[in-house]
């Protein structure tokens, strides 16, 4: 590689065999294009990305639109001390954590074994056909998710319960009862991105050589056998990889799903830490406290990650960065 | 995926076990592919049905008389044609923007002589493990004097590191001879980028373009958060609120509108979501053979 570098900037000035590493002002005047094309990314990333991060600033003040972010009175940890005594805390750790993990065992393995279906199917426009539409779901909008659920599920003419009434005699409100809200979310996860989640392992699969399994079958192995010693170790890098990405996230719960199909009957079991901070933040105006809440947030996101990261690479797998 | 239509020389007779696995092997791939795409179906054939017809059954996905008064009502309100005009907008500007500052901003880290490349590679991954969060970011764009236009929409997610990453592995994976040859005739980097690497760049340009403008179309809590002007709300906030709508304000409306004295209310929330839906459905057929491909590059770590 390093070598590689050497001979491309040799080229560059023309000199080809000169084995020295030309200086930076040189470097930098002969690829002054370079520099000039990455300079509006980089502006873009100090205003919108790292800006903000220092406005996180607010989160030890006690944050007044008329004093300006600099101007306002520092608090210390006493959002942070405010958040953590409060009882809303236990409440929206309790279902953030219920519907990650309720994720976590229920959707996380639903593309795996898609993948796995569709790595056995030979017949290869039935295939693409099932990839096709099962993809769909993926790029629908969360307010076409929800207004769709809405239009199947709802309790006067949704078409569930018109089934549900005229086999039960009653009907079942999922939309609108606590009890049911996780179900709701993981069961739209489900059916919006399973087909989605199966391109990766797909992917990860169009590597394997068929060799292999014709190689296996005439040593006597059968479908179970073919599966087991050579499609799961295939994936086996990728689950740890897209497991990794989902444990970092375990506090991501995503607002945009969540806030739609919440509603004044379900909420016991609805408020997470994303519209917790938005509730908070953006309607009540307490701009301190929710990003003292949003901090919380994203460090412990950011130890999980690199948690996460850190025992795959233990396990001897390449991990993430 | 080619892989799998080799044929092979050796011929494994199969069991009638495995044929019956098969056979629930394509059974249930089918009911996965019918249950993910009947919602769609029901939806689509309800907005154009009669409301009569819409509570008297259950379920259909062929109405038996066809109405267009659903579509007629939703266009006649005007708000869900604003809509669209301004998503088609929202999307147009934001994906060329996007494209325009990530293709950019991924060429130079694509070289592998680049110096300065790990600093700036450390400053983007920096972005994906952490971020300023929710209010902070607010308070910030609503400083630059964003509040209510449509930059609050586009501007924050103008690079996104996760597709950046996606273009700069496709740019790594041209032949570096390109560049040689190039260097040699005497062309600068710029024309290069433009002359040789953008032209063959078009399956990642397609699939990214497809995600960004996946993103613009379907945002909905941006556009919630930062836009007040009722005449600026995209598709995403009109359909939000017309299937939030209680049917006896959509019946006042309505009444003098339908000719059998019935409101389409149930037909009408079906059509704008129909409306809302179709302009997706219609550009994922040109992009999906590429955006398997884009995906794919950015699960390969490398």
């Amino acid at each position: 590689m390093a070598k590689a570098k050497k001979q491309l900037i040799k080229m560059a000035d023309g000199t080809y065999y000169e084995a020295n590493r030309t200086s930076t002002g040189k470097y930098f005047k002969q690829h002054i294009w370079l520099y000039l094309l990455l300079l509006p990314g980089l502006i873009y990333m100090i205003l919108f990305r790292y800006v903000p991060m220092g406005g996180l600033v607010i989160a030890f003040k006690d944050y007044s639109p008329f004093k300006g972010l600099w101007g306002s009175d520092w608090v210390g940890f006493a959002n942070f001390t405010k958040f953590f005594s409060n009882n809303d805390f236990s409440k929206l750790l309790i279902n953030t954590l219920g519907i990650s993990l309720l994720q976590l065992v229920l959707y996380f393995p639903a593309p795996i074994i898609l993948s796995l279906f569709l790595n056995e199917v030979r017949h290869n426009a039935y295939k693409r056909v099932v990839q096709t539409l099962v993809y769909i779901p993926h790029f629908v909008s969360w307010v076409i998710i929800a207004s769709l659920t809405y239009q199947l599920f709802n309790v006067t003419d949704g078409v569930f319960n018109v089934l549900y009434k005229a086999m039960t005699g009653s009907t079942f409100d999922i939309l609108s009862k606590a009890s049911t809200f996780w179900g709701l979310i993981v069961g739209q996860d489900i059916w919006r991105e399973t087909g989605y989640g199966t391109i990766v392992f797909l992917a990860a699969l169009s590597g394997v050589d068929q060799e292999l399994y014709e190689a296996a079958k005439v040593d006597g192995a059968g479908r179970w056998r073919l599966m087991w010693h050579i499609t799961l170790p295939a994936i086996r890098g990728t689950i740890i990889m897209m497991l990794i990405l989902r444990v970092g996230g375990i506090l991501n719960t995503g607002y945009e799903q969540i806030f739609l199909m919440r509603n004044d009957l379900n909420i016991a079991r609805a408020e997470v830490f994303d519209t917790y901070i938005y509730t908070k933040g953006i309607k009540n105006g307490m701009y301190s406290f929710s990003s003292a809440v949003g901090m919380f947030k994203s460090v412990v996101g950011m130890i999980m990650v690199m948690l996460a990261d850190r025992v795959a690479k233990w396990f001897g797998e390449s991990g993430l960065y | 995926m080619a892989k799998t239509n080799v044929k092979s020389g050796i011929k494994v007779q199969k069991s009638v076990g495995d044929k019956i696995v098969d056979v629930i092997i394509y059974l249930v791939l089918g009911i996965i592919a019918i249950s993910t795409i009947l919602p769609f179906l029901y939806v689509f054939a309800g907005s154009f049905a009669t409301e009569k017809e819409l509570t008297e059954k259950a379920f259909f996905i062929i109405p038996s008389v066809w109405s267009l008064n659903a579509y007629k009502y939703a266009i006649k309100t005007a708000n869900i044609l604003r809509g669209l005009k301004n998503s088609i907008l929202l999307t147009a500007a934001g994906t060329t923007l996007c494209m325009l500052f990530s293709l950019t901003f991924a060429y130079p880290l694509s070289k592998a002589h680049f110096r300065g490349r790990n600093f700036v590679m450390n400053l983007v991954i920096i972005t994906m493990l952490f971020s300023g969060g929710m209010i902070p970011s607010f308070i910030v764009y609503k400083a630059y004097g964003l509040y209510d236009t449509y930059w609050a929409l586009i501007l924050p997610g103008l690079i996104s590191p996760f597709n950046m990453i996606i273009i700069k592995k496709f740019f790594q994976g041209l032949p570096v001879e390109l560049d040689e040859a190039s260097y040699m005739d005497g062309a600068n980097d710029l024309q290069i980028f433009t002359k040789v690497a953008l032209p063959l760049s078009k399956p990642v340009i397609a699939s990214i373009s497809l995600f960004y403008g996946v993103g613009f179309w379907n945002d909905y809590f941006g556009s919630m958060i930062y836009l007040q002007t009722a005449e600026k709300f995209p598709i995403q906030i009109q359909l939000r609120s017309i299937i939030l709508q209680s049917s006896t304000i959509v019946d006042n409306m309505v009444n003098d509108f339908d000719i059998n004295g019935t409101p389409p209310d149930k037909a009408v929330k079906m059509a704008c979501t129909v409306i809302a839906t179709v302009p997706i459905l219609c550009v994922y057929p040109f992009v999906q053979k590429y955006f398997t491909k884009g995906v794919m590059v950015g699960a390969v770590k490398g």
